[in-house]
This record gives C-alpha cells, structure tokens and sequence, in this order.
C-alpha cells in the first residue's frame, strides 16, 4: 500500500528571511488607511467559547455591520464565524446585511469523531443557515501517514456542503514543520477546498507568517497549474494593525492584485477589528483615544 | 436590531473602498527615510596624523549622488605627496601604537564600534546618498556589519597569542589599504579593525566615487581619542592609491577592487618585501537542484544577484539550475522579479537602488547589449525606474553557456545570466571553469550533496540554502583570479601579523 503523498520541500530558514524581508515594506499615509479599510471588510469576527449565548451572538452581529458609527465610509467585517448551534441566532441578527455566516464544523475543534457525526454536524450548520463552513482536518490522521483518509474526509465534508464555501483548517500549530503544512494545503486543496485555514485558535501556535507563507505558495501553485484560485484564511494571533497590513503585504507580493478581497482573504480575529478602529480613529481626530470609545463586542 | 434605515446605510458602506484596492500596494506611496537628521559639510580635507588637513595640491573634486546626479560635496584631491605625509606619520605613530598594551588598543576599537552604533542611522543615510544602495541595506546590512567588525577584533587584540598558540605574532608596520565603492563603509571597518587589533598602523585610500562613510568614520577616530596618526585617510583618484602601493615605508597592501587593478598591484610590490592580500572579482555559480526547495531558492537567487545593485564581488552571477526544473525555477523567478521595485534609494521600499556611477552603468549596459547580440533570450520586468540618475532594470540571460562572454566576464550589475545542467559531475565541471573563485551557492534539501559540492567548488566561501551571508566571524576571500588572503574570522588576522 503506497502511503506517500508528495509535495515540495520548504527551507525553513529560508521561509523566515522571506517573511522579514515583507516587513521591511514600510505602507504609509494613503496605503496604510486604504489597507486597514480593505483588512477591516477581510475580517470574520469570531466567537467560539464554551460559554456562547445567543445575547453574546446577538451583540457581535451588530458590531459586525456597526463597527464604529462615529468614523464615516467604515465597510462591515466579511463574517462572523460561531459554533452550529448559534447560527439561528446569527442569521437573524444579521439578515439584510452583507456579512456572511460561517460556522465551525466536524467536530471543531479536535475533530477528533465519526464521519457520521462530522457530516451531521455539517448538516446542522447548514439548516440553520450558514454561508461558509469551517471544517478541521484529522491530524492525527495526517501525522500517522494517512493521508488518504485526510483527503477522503475533506472531499466528503466538501461533498455535505454543497453551495456552502468550505475552508479547511489545518492547525498548524499542532503539524510542527512547514513541510507539513506544504503537505497538507496541498491535500486540502485538491480535495476540494475553497479555502485553506491556519489554526483554530485553540492552541498555540495560531496564525504566524511563516505558515501563511507557505500556503500562500501552495495556493500559487495550484492557481498556476490549473488556473483555479482558493482562498486563504489566517485566523488566530492576528491582533494588530500593522501585522494585518503585514500579511496584506504578503499577500500582494506573493497572490497579486486578485486575491486582495473578501472573497479570497480573511482574517480569522476577535480583537484586530478593534486596533485598527483605534489606528483609524487616530487619522479622523489626529490622536489616540481612549479605549474606552472603542465597543467591546 | 437592523432597521430599514440601518441596512441601507450599512449596504451603502460596504461598496466604494474596494474598488481602491489598486492604489493600495500597485505603488506603495513614498517612504523616504529622513535625512534632516545628518551633518553634511560642504568641503571635506584629508585626515592625516590626527588632523584634517588640506591637501597639498589644493585641488578639491565633486563627489555626486548616483539616484540624481546632483553634487554632494566638495572632498580633497589627494597626491602622491600627501601619500608621503601620511605614511610618514603611520610609520612615527607604528613605535607607540605597536607597544601600547593591547587592552588599551582594544578599547579604542570598542570605542570606534560603539560610536558607528550611536550614529547608525546617519552613517545608512550618507552612505546610501554617496554611493546609491538602497537604505534598507545600507541601515540593515552595511552599518551593523561594520560596527560588528569592530566589536568582534576588539575581542582579539588582547587574545593574539591564542589565535597562535605557541608563537609570538607581532604587528607588521604601516599598512596600505586600498578600498572599493560597493561597501565603502563595510570594506573600510573590514581592513581597519585586524590591522588596529594587531598593532599596526594604517594609511587608507577609499573609492574616489564613495569618500564620505570613510570621511565621517575618520571624524570618529578623531573623536575617539585614536593616537595621531594610527589611523591616516587619503582621498584621491587612482595615481593616489599607485603612490601608496609603490612607498617605500609602507610594509603591508591590502586591496579589494577589480581584478586587473589586483595584478597590477602584485607586479607593482615584485622584488619588494612587501606582504599583500588581494579580494578581486568573481563570477560566482548559483546552484540549484532539483530537490531544492524552489521558492525559497528563488529568494536566494535574487539576493544571490539583485542584492546591491549586483555590485558584489560574490555574487552570484550564474545561475545553474538542473534541467529537469528549470522551466519551473525561471517562471517563479521572472514572477518575483516582478515585485522588485527599482527606485529612490532614500525609499524604504526600495528593493533595487542606483548604479554607482555613469561609468559603471554604461559597462553594465555594454554587457546587457553583448548578451543580446550573443543571442541570448533577455528577460527584464515591467518596471518603472527615475528619469534621473543612474539606474538599470533587474536583468536575466535565459539559454546561455560556457561560451558566452556574459557568462565569462564579471558584469558588476543586476544581470544574471542563466545555464542548465543534468548532473552533479557537468555542475561542477562548468562552476569551477572560470578564472575566479571566491564563491559559490548551493541549493538542495540533501545535506551529503552540500559536503560532496563544497569540497570540490573552487571557491574560497560556499553558502549552502542562503547567499550573501556575512559575518565578522567567518572568514572571506578567493582562490584563483579572486585573489589570497581572508578578512574575517581568526584567518583575519594572519595577514597583519609576523613572526
């Protein structure tokens, strides 16, 4: 039984140089306000705790569509991102609006369960009306070498969700080396994902730029074998400002011009929208106000 | 709760921004690093025996901004005569400066080095304006390096006897040193910090298109309290740096330039005892194999060659890659040349800066008009560059080979000439086939096929994963047509020392 799957090789040293050679890119004046708007309208707002309600729900859906009613021309957030059980709530909130409802699916965040439970979970967030699904891939699956059965999964989940977009999240932080995080975007991509995730914001690490690198690179090679583009979604870590015009520079230098909407990119982050509100209320008023002028959704 | 009212407000926010994302990052809007911040006179002397002096000739040059043409100052014209004062006053300062105990010796390099730190961000500004590299390598690359070089041979003036155990090094005398313009600053903490540790004293020539790093360095010898006369620096043109090899009282040439220039040199000191170490040109092979890791390769071959404008003596001009990825290798590269900005090097963003002089970029063009005619496919992106100033696109020769005079010939610019091969023998058959040998990339995830190639490249630094690697503590220098002798590392010393 052949077991390999083969991607190519990733120099980490190599993988780190490229990425502080990205943050050299100094974005001022002009770009920086167009990047923050345009990270702003890249964000699913999330909130996956334990202790979620529907008055938790309810109260980030209306920030999601009123971030900051003082600043003018403020776009929405591109989602909110909640467990199954609270896209009712979500939908309702948010109706008429342009954000989109993704849920969390399979088991997040261990996906440690059946295939019978991950495909009605799926089901769930479905009828209940969710645009995006966020599904998590079987780790332990992936490090013991089956790969088969990781890409099977994801094709079946791809198979449950129909029209629904499906981002597959790969926890880096838990596959250890950038080959296998290469190997691994390269298994969610050709099973049929239409978005590649970093983390689930579960465990450390999340998101880092290394790692979102290397999907990235995934995602061009693909796009330049097939002329298909996936999208991108690094979720968790990403709390500032300048780190979300980081990643912006990165994507433009590595995706182009065509991958710099929602449609192709977000950030997965509860706090980000917050500091960029700050940064932005800076240019309207010419300082930093207090934090407290900032809602806390 | 949305309202009516609400939703059509929300809908109408989300629409007019996104069509901007174009002027987002198409063109990152000027990031100019501030120069109000620097001291730069309008005439500059020479530095000899602790004092600036004008120069015996009275003859004072213009020295230019390469981004625009525009004069910077007015720096003095040295001659053979002022050749003469300085030697004489190196030689008088070499009885002093060769017994003072070497802890004292070392404090004063400490001093050197902690005083570039302080004023790193000027030392970036003057050396991008004098000599056209971009700030973002001459803040993040020329200034640490120099200041570390310092700190590093610091360490050794006291230590000597352990860099040769069970002998007695004891300094040679006055050293002539003779510098380049593509790392004016570099290249001068490069010579100064061996020869200061081991008790010589110093006559310094540096490039006459790149005076200034050198011209603010010796204000800071003079700050620090250096002995009159330990460090001398003449600026001058070429008869200057020939007066300084050919004096009879100078005991030790270290030169870095062209290789020419290098065998001139050694004919000059035949017969004399004068010791020499020579950094000349390369042509140095970039190798990538096909279980490399290709993107980040990709990366190492445009630092390899667009790193400086090209101006580097090791950079890595040839570009091998085997055959069987070739087509991949070069679409990803002409796909990243494309995010190259060439530009104002004051511009943080700027990727690639200003050729150094008119005369070097009329040679650099003169070998991109040769590669044509030779029949090679020329690959250039669309790019914007100044109107003003001396500039030149990022450059590739696709299909060429050994026979190419573009291959042969070191070009000294950002043009990379690009070769197949099929195996490891052919590789390193054709890296090795040239005059030069300073160094050389390689490029593979095998750790065995890095010890096999490193072994048998003739060349004096191989860098394995990653290109343009420098460091005070590694030694660097060539074999062959590249010259003898290291700077860097223990081996940096033996050149400065006798027995």
């Amino acid at each position: 039984m052949n077991k390999s799957w083969i991607s190519p090789t990733v120099d980490q040293v190599g993988v780190e140089e490229r990425v502080a050679r990205f943050n050299t890119r100094s974005v001022k004046k002009e770009s920086k306000m167009q990047g923050m708007l345009l990270a702003l309208n890249m964000i699913d707002l999330t909130t996956l705790e334990g202790k979620d309600t529907a008055g938790k729900v309810k109260q980030m859906c209306y920030k999601a569509m009123h971030l900051a009613d003082d600043i003018e021309g403020l776009p929405t957030v591109a989602a909110v991102c909640v467990y199954p059980n609270h896209v009712k709530t979500a939908k309702k909130a948010l109706q008429g609006s342009n954000v989109k409802i993704a849920s969390v699916a399979t088991a997040f965040p261990s996906g440690n369960s059946s295939r019978k439970i991950k495909l009605e979970d799926v089901k769930i967030a479905l009828t209940n009306g969710a645009d995006e699904v966020d599904m998590v891939i079987s780790r332990g699956e992936f490090l013991a070498g089956n790969y088969n059965f990781v890409y099977d999964e994801i094709a079946a989940i791809k198979e449950a969700c129909g029209n629904a977009r499906l981002k597959v999240i790969l926890e880096t932080g838990e596959l250890s080396t950038l080959d296998n995080v290469r190997k691994a975007s390269d298994i969610a991509i050709y099973a049929g994902a239409d978005f590649i995730k970093t983390s689930t914001g579960k465990i450390q690490p999340a998101a880092t730029m290394p790692v979102t690198l290397v999907m990235l690179q995934a995602i061009k090679d693909y796009y330049d074998e097939t002329g298909i583009m996936i999208g991108m979604k690094p979720a968790g870590g990403i709390s500032t400002s300048k780190q979300a015009l980081q990643y912006l520079v990165m994507l433009y230098e590595t995706l182009g011009e065509k991958w710099m909407t929602n449609e192709w990119f977000r950030f997965g982050a509860s706090s980000l929208a917050n500091d960029i509100l700050l940064q932005l209320g800076k240019e309207k008023y010419g300082v930093y106000y207090s934090g407290d002028y900032i809602s806390k959704d | 709760m949305a309202t009516s009212k609400n939703i059509k407000a929300v809908q109408k926010k989300s629409a007019p921004f996104v069509s901007s994302v174009k002027s987002v990052f198409q063109n990152y809007v000027p990031a100019p690093e501030s120069s109000d911040h620097i001291q730069l006179k309008p005439q500059y002397n020479l530095f000899i025996n602790g004092k600036f002096v004008k120069p015996l000739s009275k003859i004072y040059y213009d020295t230019i901004n390469p981004a625009t043409g525009n004069k910077i100052a007015s720096v003095a014209k040295g001659n053979d005569k002022d050749i003469d004062a300085a030697v004489k006053a190196a030689s008088k300062a070499f009885q002093s400066w060769s017994k003072t105990d070497p802890k004292e010796r070392a404090k004063y390099i400490y001093r050197i080095a902690r005083m570039i730190q302080e004023r790193a961000r000027e030392f970036a500004v003057f050396e991008t304006m004098n000599g056209g590299k971009s700030i973002r390598e001459s803040r993040d690359i020329d200034v640490p390096l120099a200041a570390n070089h310092f700190f590093y041979y610091a360490g050794w003036a006291d230590k000597l006897e352990y860099a040769f155990p069970n002998r007695t090094p004891q300094p040679i005398g006055v050293a002539g040193q003779i510098i380049p313009w593509n790392f004016p600053l570099l290249m001068a903490a490069w010579k100064l910090a061996p020869a200061l540790a081991t008790g010589n004293t110093v006559v310094l020539k540096p490039a006459e298109s790149t005076p200034l790093t050198a011209l603010k360095l010796a204000e800071i010898i003079q700050e620090s309290g250096l002995p009159d006369g330990v460090v001398n620096i003449v600026t001058g043109f070429g008869d200057c740096g020939a007066a300084l090899v050919n004096h009879p009282k100078v005991n030790k040439i270290a030169f870095t330039g062209s290789t020419p220039v290098g065998k001139l040199i050694q004919k000059s000191i035949a017969g004399t005892s004068k010791k020499a170490t020579l950094e000349l040109g390369g042509k140095a092979a970039n190798i990538i194999f096909d279980d490399a890791p290709i993107d980040q390769a990709v990366e190492g071959i445009v630092n390899g060659i667009f790193f400086n404008q090209g101006h580097v003596c090791c950079a890595g001009s040839r570009l091998f890659i085997q055959e069987n990825v070739a087509e991949k290798v070069i679409k990803k590269l002409k796909d990243r040349m494309k995010t190259l900005i060439v530009g104002d090097p004051m511009d943080k963003n700027t990727d690639i800066g200003a050729i150094n002089s008119q005369a070097q970029l009329n040679k650099i063009n003169h070998y991109i008009k040769l590669g044509q005619k030779e029949g090679a496919e020329i690959f250039q992106p669309e790019c914007s560059i100044p109107s003003h100033g001396f500039f030149c696109k990022p450059t590739l020769f696709i299909g060429t080979s050994q026979s190419h005079r573009i291959v042969q010939e070191e070009i000294f610019g950002p043009v990379l000439t690009i070769q197949t091969f099929r195996t490891i023998e052919e590789v390193i058959e054709k890296a090795n086939n040239i005059p030069y040998g300073l160094s050389a990339g390689v490029w593979t995830d095998k750790g065995s096929k890095i010890f096999n190639l490193t072994t048998k490249l003739k060349v004096g630094v191989v860098w394995a994963n990653t290109y343009n690697k420098f460091d005070p503590t590694s030694p660097f220098g060539g074999y062959k047509e590249s010259g003898f002798g290291r700077e860097g590392g223990v081996h940096g010393l033996f050149p400065y020392v006798k027995f």
